[in-house]
């Protein structure tokens, strides 16, 4: 036996208040290391797939272990995420505020943060390619540079585990592109589990494809094929090739 | 210049400018937190409720002689209407609004209830509904400073926490931050706040004193913080400067108060507008 899965999730199935099944029967692993990407139509129960392993739900039936840990003891553990677009754009914050919220759960802080937290806060956002931008206000910012503020937020946790939702929402692609360079070279040294309703890119990045509708299966990357695809979204789609790259 | 004598030469106007600058203090701290959080519809439930409490200590003072002042009423029914309204949208599957807006209405049916059946007093409905700054005496004031402290201290000492909590909940949740704590304290903090800005504008007109200095200090500020000390700053200023302009006139200095704060509030509205006009126009210039 080595270090445990990242995350097992064993016969789960999840339904609000008595409610038709959102999620059935669901078995699935995610290794140390990997690059899993969970997709499927709007409404097939991805996001409730995500909160079951934040803790935030509590599965009807089945089992969830985050970092061999119930989700809630493993959460400190957790990067997470959310869409850039649930935030309040007026929030009157600037870049490094939204970072230095990441720093809290590490015991109570009076009247304001420490040095080492706007140390670690600036590195962050350093390592996200904002470093100039942190006295900036987070209204000011475009929508990818504030995705970006998000995941530095995530990352200045010092995660095990990073867990993102939807993190290409409404970005443009080239920013889009740049951004998931950023999770890959992260990668190296952390595993990462990303939502996304789009299949587009997801062949050209991650390893191993959650596909969640009600019922989920998993691939490696290289079995993705138009068969498998249009069983999950259920019609006619046309597999597009993203292994390109704007810059070669 | 008349108010300027009038000042130096009546303890009552200087009550009154004191009972100004401290309500005005805690109101930038909390009202930062109300308008950033959203919660001016709680803010306006609890000021209704204050009536209830300043009802039903006026009744058991006069009516059953108890030893008991207006204020510590409308402190425990503005703190028990707190806890009700968080307790039911952190918790209950009611509709939210539709509690509050319950709670509202009911708080102040309780208060009227109280003060038609005590013998007497009915000319208070008028000051505990529009405030009356002028009646502030000394006793009043070590109150009110009291209260403000507690605000302040705890308003901003919690500040990372409240922060994080009003920004993003779910996230303050999952960093293991205990969130439906901390959103109660907010809305006590809220609701002793309240009580303090009742006594200046009274119940109807708080929301307005609550949120508009916090509104206008949003626009040109880019930190919470920041934003508490330019809405702290502007409170005070819109409470003296009402006091100075109705004190001539006999006008109501509460309402006078408002009316100052709400044309300030347009008025940088309006200014943010032409300026954006104004930019707009010259960097679409005609591309001919």
């Amino acid at each position: 036996m080595g270090a445990p899965d990242v995350i097992e999730i064993d016969e789960l199935s999840f339904r609000f208040n008595g409610g038709p099944p959102v999620l059935e029967n669901v078995s699935l692993r995610v290794q140390a290391g990997d690059f899993a990407s969970v997709i499927g139509p709007n409404g097939g129960g991805k996001t409730t797939l995500v909160k079951l392993m934040l803790g935030l739900y509590a599965p009807t039936t089945g089992r969830v272990r985050v970092l061999g840990l119930p989700p809630e003891k493993a959460r400190p553990r957790i990067g997470y995420m959310p869409q850039h677009a649930m935030m309040d754009p007026r929030f009157p914050a600037r870049a490094l505020d939204v970072v230095l919220m990441g720093r809290l759960g590490r015991g109570i802080r009076i009247a304001t943060y420490g040095a080492g937290d706007r140390r670690a806060a600036a590195a962050a956002l350093d390592r996200v390619g904002l470093a100039a931008d942190r006295g900036r206000p987070f209204s000011d910012l475009s929508g990818g540079q504030r995705q970006r503020v998000l995941l530095a937020r995530a990352l200045v946790t010092e995660p095990e585990l990073l867990l993102l939702d939807e993190p290409a929402a409404n970005l443009d692609q080239k920013v889009e592109q740049d951004f998931f360079d950023l999770l890959k070279e992260l990668n190296r040294h952390l595993t990462i589990v990303l939502v996304s309703h789009d299949l587009g890119f997801v062949a050209g990045f991650v390893r191993t494809v959650i596909c969640v509708h009600r019922r989920v299966d998993v691939h490696p990357t290289s079995s993705l094929d138009g068969r498998m695809i249009s069983e999950v979204y259920g019609g006619e789609v046309r597999m597009v090739r993203h292994d390109h790259r704007l810059d070669e | 210049m008349q108010f300027l004598a009038a000042v130096a030469a009546y303890p009552f106007l200087q009550h009154a400018l004191l009972a100004g600058v401290l309500a005005g203090i805690a109101c930038g701290v909390m009202g930062s937190y109300v308008v950033v959080r959203r919660i001016t519809y709680i803010a306006g439930a609890i000021a209704h409720c204050v009536l209830a409490g300043l009802g039903a200590a006026r009744y058991l003072q006069v009516v059953h002689g108890w030893p008991i002042h207006a204020g510590q009423g409308a402190i425990v029914a503005a703190v028990a209407s707190a806890l009700i309204i968080g307790m039911v949208s952190l918790r209950a599957r009611e509709r939210e609004d539709t509690v509050i807006g319950a709670v509202w209405a009911i708080g102040m049916a309780i208060g009227i209830l109280f003060i038609a059946v005590t013998p007497g007093y009915h000319e208070d409905l008028m000051s505990y509904l529009f405030g009356n700054i002028l009646l502030i005496g000394r006793g009043d004031l070590w109150m009110m400073a009291a209260l403000d402290a507690v605000v302040v201290v705890l308003g901003l000492g919690l500040y990372p926490q409240l922060e994080a909590v009003s920004f993003d909940e779910e996230f303050a949740k999952l960093r293991g931050i205990r969130v439906e704590l901390y959103v109660l304290v907010l809305l006590v903090l809220v609701a002793l706040t309240v009580v303090l800005l009742v006594s200046v504008v009274g119940v109807v007109l708080v929301i307005a004193l609550l949120t508009l200095p916090a509104a206008i200090a949003g626009q040109f500020t880019t930190t919470l913080r920041g934003m508490m000390a330019a809405a702290s700053l502007l409170a005070v200023g819109f409470t003296t400067a009402g006091l100075a302009l109705s004190y001539a006139p006999d006008l109501p200095a509460g309402a006078t108060t408002i009316v100052l704060a709400g044309v300030a509030y347009l008025a940088v509205l309006a200014v943010k507008a032409l300026l954006a006009r104004g930019r707009n126009r010259t960097t679409s210039q005609p591309q001919l």
